[in-house]
């Protein structure tokens, strides 16, 4: 994976619990431009671990002259939202991956209907201004429960196909009215909790849509949970994975050679064998079946966590 | 540098030649004594200066030649070039890689001048001297995929990616190995590729396209595929068969070194970064038998080849017709020595 030492240059509060960073190039040299709907992974170097999470890039695609991501602090994660938060200032060097993009808009669409909840807006900030280059037809519907948590609003523009829904101010969005009575051709994205992304497939699937015209963003930074271990066959050492550590990084800081991507359940590159499993994998990834998931014969170290005696993984 | 550019045709009276310096540099495909299908990847680019591996795209003595076979070939069929309408940000995409590309690597021939979206092309080997917007597509004499792939070596294939599939949705097709743009237009991995026996059974098709789901756009990468063509022919498609089928029952014991010619494609897979398309850019390069024999490994080592090849293979590759007497003929450079690995001559 190919990486880029940037600098921070900018950062802001959107609200109390969001933060845009800006990241430059240190000499000025422009930076690969990309598709809407692309991420990069943060690097975050803290002890012996270094966590890597993937933020959406929020910037305009076709500008290179730096990066953007909104970070939104969760408490309850494993502490790499709050590192950006705490421990990231203006000036710092930073390193990040080359973007790469998981939830591409589908150009072959007539219309476009992006619906955003909560932090989920990231990705379509920069899909909006891709579609607004391109000149195609959009509409876009962001939901949040108060005007205060919706750190999006102050990068979106005031336009008649912006929608706005502050549940608190009693304007709940209604996805049945949302999605019935589009133009056929149009495609749907849906990013935010899981409750928002099923109810709008639900939603679509009773409307009759397509289900190649319904999109969504799953991933999402891993959680956290008991410790536990895990064996490695080659080496046949034993690495402990704390309880604020997925299974990757600490595979990673055990120097266990492992593949990765997108470190969010969804882009399938970390998938390892399991040889054995006495106890039960807790899935956490948006990447295997549920078939897949009950044999118990493969894990995405990327989110998925174990509890029982013994998970020996074929790396 | 300064690079001389050979006039010669690739039909008709084939006046197709490698200068000693082209034949020293083919891109010859075998690495060892031996040949079944691998998902055979190496970054790209990258090798030996000179060689064709040293830049993201080669230009080679060929190319003036290339490029008015490709426009004799788009005259009398235009359904070579197809972009379906959602790939044309894809083909802007492929425009600025090969442009950017080719200015940084040949700028004897070639000169790009951006400011913002107002570009200057100059294309000094095929006279082109052109300014225009950038993704807008009314500057341009045809779409940015057709305008920069008349151009360029090589055929190009644009494929969108969705529903975890790539699907060839765009390309340029006029130097192929019996395979039809405006058949495969459209078609997804799986399906462009039905027709390729063994493979699928072995699973190479499912890792090659996880590989090429997770190509990023700062890293591409590279392999190389191989046929045999009689006569220098980049035209052979599905289309023109009737041209140049017949021509492989001209091969006899005594001109199969001249009129044989390995066929050798450097395929190269790119992430292009506004469009989320990947490119597949195919070149073609020719050698006949004659020419590879001149470098003793490559004649001992594609006797041994050809002449264990599996025969499902030499019929799909479209030479079990010859393929005899190409192992008799090949059998005379083999003293039976043995070859030194990796594909570069000693």
């Amino acid at each position: 994976m190919s990486k880029l030492a940037l600098k921070v240059t900018e950062i802001e509060a959107l609200s109390p619990l969001v933060k845009r960073f800006r990241f430059e190039d240190p000499a000025g040299a422009p930076l690969p431009v990309f598709s809407g709907g692309a991420h990069i992974t943060v690097e975050m170097p803290d002890g012996d671990t270094i966590r890597r999470n993937s933020y959406s890039l929020i910037s305009d695609p076709h500008d290179g002259s730096g990066y953007e991501i909104a970070v939104r602090r969760e408490d309850r994660g494993r502490g790499g939202s709050r590192y950006m938060h705490t421990r990231v200032n203006e000036g710092d060097a930073i390193t990040v991956s080359s973007p790469a993009n998981l939830f591409q808009l589908d150009l072959r669409a007539r219309k476009h209907v992006l619906i955003a909840g909560g932090i989920g807006i990231t990705p379509f900030l920069s899909q909006l201004r891709q579609l607004g280059i391109a000149q195609k037809p959009y509409e876009l519907h962001y939901a949040a429960r108060s005007r205060d948590e919706a750190a999006g609003l102050r990068l979106l523009p005031d336009a008649a196909h912006i929608h706005v829904h502050i549940s608190d101010e009693g304007a709940r969005m209604d996805l049945g009215a949302i999605l019935d009575g589009q133009p056929l051709g149009t495609h749907v994205y849906t990013c935010g909790p899981e409750g928002l992304i099923s109810a709008v497939a639900d939603q679509a699937a009773r409307l009759g849509w397509p289900k190649t015209a319904v999109h969504s963003e799953a991933f999402t930074a891993p959680p956290p949970g008991e410790p536990f271990e895990v064996v490695v066959k080659s080496s046949g050492r034993t690495v402990q994975v704390k309880a604020d550590q997925s299974l990757l990084e600490a595979l990673e800081a055990a120097q266990v050679e492992i593949d990765y991507s997108c470190r969010g359940g969804a882009c399938g590159r970390c998938r390892t064998h399991v040889i054995a499993c006495d106890g039960r994998i807790l899935h956490n990834d948006h990447w295997l079946s549920e078939a897949e998931r009950a044999e118990q014969k493969t894990i995405m170290p990327c989110m998925s966590r174990f509890k029982g005696a013994r998970l020996e993984l074929d790396l | 540098m300064t690079m001389q550019f050979n006039d010669e045709t690739f039909r008709g009276d084939y006046t197709f030649r490698n200068s000693a310096a082209a034949i020293r540099r083919f891109p010859f495909p075998f690495d060892r004594d031996g040949y079944m299908y691998s998902v055979n990847i190496e970054q790209h680019p990258g090798g030996p200066a000179g060689s064709p591996f040293e830049f993201a795209f080669d230009v080679d003595e060929h190319y003036v030649a290339e490029m008015k076979d490709r426009e004799i070939t788009l005259a009398d069929d235009p359904m070579r070039c197809q972009s379906l309408p959602h790939m044309e940000l894809a083909g802007w995409d492929l425009l600025e890689l090969i442009m950017v590309s080719k200015a940084r690597d040949y700028p004897e021939l070639f000169k790009l001048n951006r400011d913002g979206n107002a570009w200057h092309w100059i294309n000094r080997p095929l006279g082109i001297d052109k300014t225009f917007t950038f993704l807008d597509p009314t500057t341009l004499p045809c779409g940015p995929m057709e305008y920069i792939t008349r151009q360029a070596q090589g055929d190009f294939a644009l494929l969108h990616e969705r529903e975890g599939n790539l699907w060839l949705d765009a390309g340029m097709v006029t130097s192929q190995a019996d395979w039809s743009l405006d058949f495969d237009v459209g078609m997804n991995f799986f399906e462009w590729h039905a027709p390729v026996p063994k493979a699928r059974k072995m699973g190479v098709f499912d890792k090659a396209l996880k590989f090429l789901l997770a190509v990023t756009q700062e890293q591409s990468y590279r392999r190389l595929n191989w046929t045999m063509t009689v006569n220098p022919r980049l035209d052979t498609s599905p289309e023109n068969y009737h041209k140049w089928g017949p021509e492989k029952r001209s091969i006899t014991p005594a001109n199969v070194g001249a009129k044989q010619f390995l066929r050798v494609e450097l395929q190269t897979f790119w992430r292009l970064p506004r469009s989320n398309a990947l490119a597949f850019p195919i070149r073609c390069y020719l050698c006949n038998l004659e020419d590879i024999a001149t470098q003793p490994k490559w004649g001992r080592r594609l006797h041994r080849v050809l002449r264990d090849i599996d025969p499902d293979l030499a019929e799909y590759k479209g030479f079990a017709v010859n393929h005899e007497v190409i192992v008799d003929y090949l059998a005379q450079f083999d003293d039976g020595a043995e070859t030194s690995p990796g594909i570069f001559p000693d």
